[in-house]
C-alpha cells in the first residue's frame, strides 16, 4: 500500500529507543485469580520488564501446550472474557507506561467485532496485538486498516520453514516487530532453542525491517540470553505463567523470576 | 450458485484456513497439490482398485420396501455401512494415506470421537504399514473401548486427549498441536470436511463416490438419476457432504441434513449446530459453531459420539446459509427409536448417527410417489452398549 500510515506507539518507540536486549513476558489474563491481570502487569513493569502480552484465554488454544492451555481453561473458569478484560484494564495507563500487546485467538476477537475490539483496545492504551490464527492474506485484505487507524501494531509469527518470499511478505505488512516461533513447536515444549543457531542466524541476516523477537521455549537466563543474540529481544510465557502458578506472593515471586532471566 | 471452493478455500462466506503459521507449510504443500496428485492416473487406479477389492466398493443401494410402506415412499438406503470398517469413513482415510505415501509422509495422526475415523485411518495405516497415532478424548474412550481395543489390535498408538472437555474438539485440538510439533514427517489424516483448506475440499471429494454411485444405481432401477430426496446425517458433516456431493447443482434434488438435536435443541444438550450456532472460527476454518457470547466453544451433545461436535463443516454452513439443503434437528430418543425400526423392518442395525437420518422422515411430508434417498452411513455394532443401556428410557409410552 503507497497509503501505508506508520504505526507509532508505546511499542515501536521501544525499540528504537532500546538497545539493550528487551524482555517481553506473557501471561494469562484472569490468571490465576480473576483480578490479578493488572497485578501483574504493575508487578512486572515493577520487576522492569520492557513490554508484555497480555493473553485472551480461548477455549481452544490449538498453538499452545499444557502450561497456557490450564491457565487459559482457569481464567475461563474465573469468568475471564474480552469485555471484562479491556473492563480491568480500562484505566492502566495511569501507572502503566511499558507496551502492552494483547495475544489471542481469532474467534473470541470476531465474536467481540474486529472493529469495537480495535477500537477499545486503543481506547485502553494496547500498542499491539498477536492473533497466531489470523491468516495473513486475510489481514490484509480485512484487518490491515482497521489496525493502522487505532494505532494498532500487528505481530505476525514466523518459524523454521516460512520461506523467504513469505518473510518478505510479513516484514511488509508488520508494524511492530516479527515475533519468530524458534522451534517447530506448540509453546512451552522441551525442545532446545540451542539447536536453532542456524535458522536464527539466517533470519538476523536477512536484512528485515522490522525488529525481530524470539519466543516459545524460551525459559531461562540461558535461553534467553542465546536467543538475544540474534534478535532485539525475546518472550517467555510458558515458564512465566508456570511460576506464577500456586503464588502466594504475586509481587514477590514475579521479581524473583524476571531477576533470575537477567 | 456456486457450492464448490473457490480458490482461497471459501464456500461463500465459509472455509478458509485460520491456521497458526507454523501449520502454513504443511498446509500449503496439501493446497498446492492434492488436486494434482487426485487427479494422476496411478493414484486413480490404486485408489479404485482399493475401493473395489478392499473396502468393497460399490455399496449396495438397496430399496426398503417394508420401510417405504411405513413412511409411505419409496425409500433407498445407501449401503456405507457394509463397508470395510462398518462406515463410509474409510472411503476418505484410504485416500488421504494413498495421498500421503505420494507426499513422503510416513507418520499419520488422526483425531477420532466415537473411534470410527480412528479405525479406519488405524486401518488402513496398517495396510501400508504406516506409524499411526489417533488423538481420542480420554472420556470417549472409556465410551468406546472396544474401538480403542481395535485401533491397538491394528497396530495404532491411541493418545488420550486430556485437555479441555477431553472430547472430540479436544481430540482435534491434540492432533493439530502434533502437527505442529512434527511437520516435516506427518500427515493429519482429519476425518470429516471441518478444517482448514484444502481439508473440506478433498474429504467431500474422497466421500463424493457415495453420490457418484447413487446417481449410477438410482438410474439402473429408477430410469431417473435424480431422487426427490437425498437425506443424511450431519455432525461435521463427511457422509452429507459425500452424498450431497453430484446433486448440489441438481435443483430438484432436495438436499436433507440431519443434526443431532440432542435432548432437545434448546435443551443445553444438543449438537444442533444451523438452530444454534453462529458464524465464528475453530479448527481452521469460518463455519457455523456453537459458541458463548464471547466466543469460547461450547460442548456438544449427541447420544451419537459421531455426531458430538459443535460445529459443521463449512459446506454446510453454506448450503444452510444459501437455502440450498434443509436443516432437521432429531433427538436422542427419535433416532434411538429410528433405529428399532429400521432394525425390526429391514433387518437392518444402523449406526445412532445414521438413525437420525432416518428419523428425520417422519417430518418431511413424504408423498407416495416421493423416491428417497437416505445415506446409511454406519452401522450398529459399535452402538450395542448404547442400545442394551438405554433401551428402557428411550422406548417406553
Amino acid at each position: 500500500m503507497d497509503t501505508k500510515i506508520q504505526v507509532k506507539n508505546r511499542l515501536t518507540a521501544a525499540f528504537s529507543e532500546n538497545q539493550k536486549p528487551l524482555l517481553n513476558i506473557y501471561f494469562t489474563a484472569g490468571y490465576p485469580a480473576l483480578n490479578d491481570t493488572l497485578p501483574v502487569l504493575r508487578a512486572l513493569q515493577n520487576a522492569c520488564v520492557d513490554m508484555v502480552e497480555i493473553g485472551m484465554p480461548f477455549s481452544d488454544p490449538l498453538a499452545d501446550g499444557p502450561v497456557i492451555q490450564r491457565s487459559s481453561e482457569i481464567a475461563l473458569e474465573n469468568g475471564m472474557t474480552i469485555k471484562g478484560l479491556f473492563e480491568q484494564i480500562k484505566d492502566m495507563r495511569k501507572e502503566i507506561h511499558i507496551p502492552v500487546l494483547l495475544m489471542g485467538y481469532i474467534n473470541p476477537v470476531l465474536r467481540y467485532g474486529i472493529e469495537k475490539f480495535c477500537e477499545d483496545a486503543a481506547a485502553v492504551g494496547i500498542d499491539g496485538v498477536i492473533i497466531p490464527d489470523l491468516p495473513v492474506r486475510e489481514y490484509m485484505e480485512d484487518y490491515e486498516e482497521i489496525f493502522q487507524k487505532n494505532n494498532l501494531s500487528n505481530i505476525f509469527l514466523v518459524t523454521p520453514h516460512t520461506s523467504p518470499e513469505r518473510l518478505k511478505l510479513i516484514d511488509d505488512h508488520a508494524t511492530g516487530f516479527i515475533y519468530a516461533v524458534s522451534t517447530d513447536s506448540t509453546t512451552g515444549n522441551t525442545k532446545d532453542i540451542k539447536q536453532q543457531e542456524e535458522y536464527f542466524s539466517r533470519l538476523k541476516g536477512s536484512g528485515l525491517k522490522n525488529p525481530l523477537m524470539i519466543g516459545f521455549n524460551v525459559r531461562d537466563k540461558e535461553s534467553f540470553a542465546f536467543a538475544t543474540n540474534y534478535a532485539k529481544g525475546a518472550i517467555i510465557g510458558s515458564a512465566f505463567v508456570k511460576a506464577i502458578t500456586g503464588s502466594k506472593n504475586l509481587e514477590k515471586d514475579i521479581d524473583v523470576f524476571i531477576k533470575g532471566i537477567r | 450458485m456456486n457450492f464448490t471452493v473457490d480458490e482461497n478455500g471459501f464456500y461463500g462466506s465459509f472455509g478458509g484456513a485460520y491456521i497458526p503459521e507454523m501449520l502454513f507449510p504443511n498446509v500449503e504443500e496439501l493446497k498446492d497439490k492434492y488436486l494434482k496428485i487426485m487427479n494422476e492416473e496411478s493414484f486413480i487406479t490404486e485408489y479404485n482398485n482399493l475401493l473395489k477389492d478392499y473396502v468393497g466398493r460399490p455399496t449396495p443401494l438397496y430399496f426398503a420396501k417394508r420401510l417405504s410402506e411405513h413412511f409411505k415412499a419409496k425409500i433407498y438406503l445407501k449401503r456405507e455401512d457394509l463397508c470395510h470398517t462398518g462406515a463410509h469413513k474409510i472411503n476418505n482415510t484410504l485416500g488421504q494415506i494413498l495421498l500421503a505415501k505420494r507426499l513422503g509422509k510416513r507418520r499419520i495422526i488422526a483425531e477420532t470421537g466415537a473411534g470410527q475415523h480412528g479405525v479406519a485411518t488405524a486401518t488402513v495405516c496398517a495396510l501400508m504399514g504406516f506409524d499411526c497415532i489417533v488423538y481420542m478424548g480420554e472420556i470417549d474412550m472409556e465410551r468406546q473401548k472396544p474401538n480403542v481395543e481395535r485401533m491397538k489390535m491394528l497396530g495404532a498408538q491411541v493418545v488420550p486427549a486430556t485437555s479441555g472437555s477431553k472430547t472430540l474438539k479436544d481430540a482435534t485440538n491434540e492432533a493439530i498441536r502434533d502437527w505442529i510439533n512434527n511437520p516435516s514427517d506427518t500427515h493429519y489424516i482429519i476425518g470429516s470436511v471441518v478444517g482448514p483448506h484444502p481439508y473440506p475440499d478433498m474429504v467431500a471429494r474422497f466421500q463424493a463416490i457415495i453420490s457418484k454411485e447413487v446417481r449410477a444405481q438410482l438410474k439402473e432401477k429408477t430410469g431417473s438419476e435424480n431422487p426427490d430426496y437425498v437425506i443424511a446425517c450431519v455432525g461435521g458433516g463427511s457422509n452429507a457432504a459425500g452424498a450431497f456431493f453430484h446433486y448440489l447443482n441438481e435443483k430438484d434434488v432436495k438436499l436433507v441434513a440431519v443434526e443431532a438435536a440432542g435432548m432437545g435443541v434448546d435443551s443445553g444438550y444438543s449438537a444442533a449446530t444451523t438452530f444454534l450456532g453462529k458464524p465464528g472460527v475453530l479448527h481452521g476454518s469460518k463455519t457455523l459453531l456453537m459458541q458463548t457470547a464471547d466466543g469460547q466453544i461450547v460442548e456438544a451433545h449427541s447420544i451419537s459420539a459421531g455426531l458430538d461436535y459443535p460445529g459443521i463443516g463449512p459446506i454446510h454452513s453454506h448450503l444452510f446459509e444459501t437455502g440450498r439443503a434443509e436443516f432437521l434437528a432429531i433427538t436422542d430418543k427419535e433416532a434411538f427409536r429410528a433405529a428399532v425400526l429400521l432394525s425390526k423392518l429391514e433387518g437392518i442395525i444402523p449406526a445412532l448417527e445414521s438413525s437420525h437420518a432416518i428419523a428425520s422422515m417422519a417430518k418431511l411430508n413424504l408423498k407416495p410417489s416421493d423416491t428417497v434417498v437416505v445415506n446409511l452411513s454406519g452401522r450398529g455394532d459399535k452402538d450395542l452398549m448404547t442400545y442394551i443401556t438405554r433401551k428402557e428410557e428411550f422406548l417406553k409410552d
